[in-house]
């Protein structure tokens, strides 16, 4: 198995690339809404928010140093809601 | 849709390759100079090194109908060395008259040190005076914004023509200074490590296509020539249109590389011919 240290080094570039994609995402969604401005009263538009919320939500959990339970476990629970 | 990768390793890459591009409409391939993985230690060892990207690779990249195009350079890992660094540069004018040799790159910087910041200007001006396109590395990683602020503070102290400068790798945070200074970009699509397809359209709608070019690069290290396909099919599924498309991924190469004479493609448009259907 692994050790810490190594379990950070063999997969730090990996994780860096996905968090950058999230935050490219995000970005994308807020150069999107200034373009074309939020529809409150649309189905597909509440729907989406509630996924972008379900996102934000679980940056919060991966951002816990020390987590009641396993992040991969509360993130799965997080979004079978959405 | 016909596809230019204007970065590539070719001969670090298998002849299958070059087959599925052919198949995915590459016409036209350009292969910098790069680090082979350890650091060459003779003159010669380039000399025969510009010789394969110059000579022999044109012949691969043929059997599969692409042009092959080369430009050359001592690595910026390597210009810890100036004296092999100076003996080098003082071949690149017998490659300059190659007919498929289109300049100088990837010189740039590693890790921004004074040797590398020296080679880096001395390619720059060996460039310059013979009339040759460059083509600039910027960091990786850690040393991204840092390097790239260096690469521009060298370049402003020559006298170079900025449109004939292209600065590769550039992201998020290194792309408005290089395009306000009046450069070309080069976005370089890796699997993990550089910049990836989506976040590439992302800034292509951002800041327009001018001046803007798309590679995979692809090497020895984890890459792979079709993030540039992937590249395209993103900017398609998003709604821009195939001449859109052609303008970033075809005719942008075609306007920058054709800046030397021997890159003799031109850029394309599509047309709907006015024939009714049978």
């Amino acid at each position: 198995m692994l050790s810490a240290e190594q379990v950070v080094e063999t997969s730090f570039l990996e994780a860096r690339h996905m968090l950058l994609e999230i935050a490219a995402l995000l970005d994308r969604h807020d150069a999107a809404a200034a373009r074309t401005g939020s529809r409150p009263d649309d189905a597909r538009a509440s729907a989406a928010a509630a996924k972008l919320a379900a996102l934000r939500e679980a940056l919060g959990v991966l951002g816990e140093r020390e987590p009641s339970r396993e992040r991969t476990v509360a993130l799965l629970e997080l979004f079978a809601r959405v | 849709m016909q596809i230019i990768q204007p970065h590539y390793h070719a001969i670090a890459r298998t002849a299958q390759d070059y087959e599925r591009m052919a198949m995915s409409g590459v016409v036209a391939v350009a292969e910098p100079a790069f680090w082979a993985g350890f650091d060459r230690l003779y003159p010669e060892t380039f000399i025969d090194y510009f010789r394969q990207i110059s000579e022999f690779e044109p012949t691969r990249a043929a059997q599969y109908g692409i042009r092959h195009f080369s430009w050359v350079a001592v690595n910026p890992k390597e210009a810890e060395n100036p004296t092999l660094t100076r003996e080098v540069l003082k071949h690149f004018p017998e490659f300059f008259a190659k007919p498929t040799v289109l300049g100088v790159g990837e010189t740039g910087l590693h890790k921004s040190t004074k040797n590398e910041c020296d080679a880096l200007e001395a390619h720059v001006a060996i460039a310059m005076q013979h009339g040759q396109l460059v083509l600039i590395h910027t960091p990786h990683l850690a040393d991204k914004a840092h390097g790239t602020r260096r690469v521009l503070e060298v370049l402003a102290g020559m006298n170079v023509d900025r449109d004939r400068v292209w600065i590769d790798h550039v992201e998020e945070q290194t792309i408005r200074p290089c395009l306000d200074a009046g450069y070309w970009v080069g976005f370089t699509l890796y699997p993990i490590t550089k910049c990836s397809p989506k976040r590439a359209v992302d800034m292509l709608e951002k800041y327009g296509s001018e001046r803007i070019l798309v590679n995979s690069s692809a090497d020895w290290g984890p890459s792979d020539p079709f993030t540039l396909q992937e590249c395209i099919l993103e900017y398609r599924r998003r709604g821009h249109s195939l001449q859109e498309a052609i303008e970033v991924f075809h005719n942008n190469p075609c306007r920058f590389l054709g800046q030397n004479p021997k890159f003799d493609i031109r850029p394309i448009r599509v047309e709907t011919l006015g024939e009714a259907p049978a």
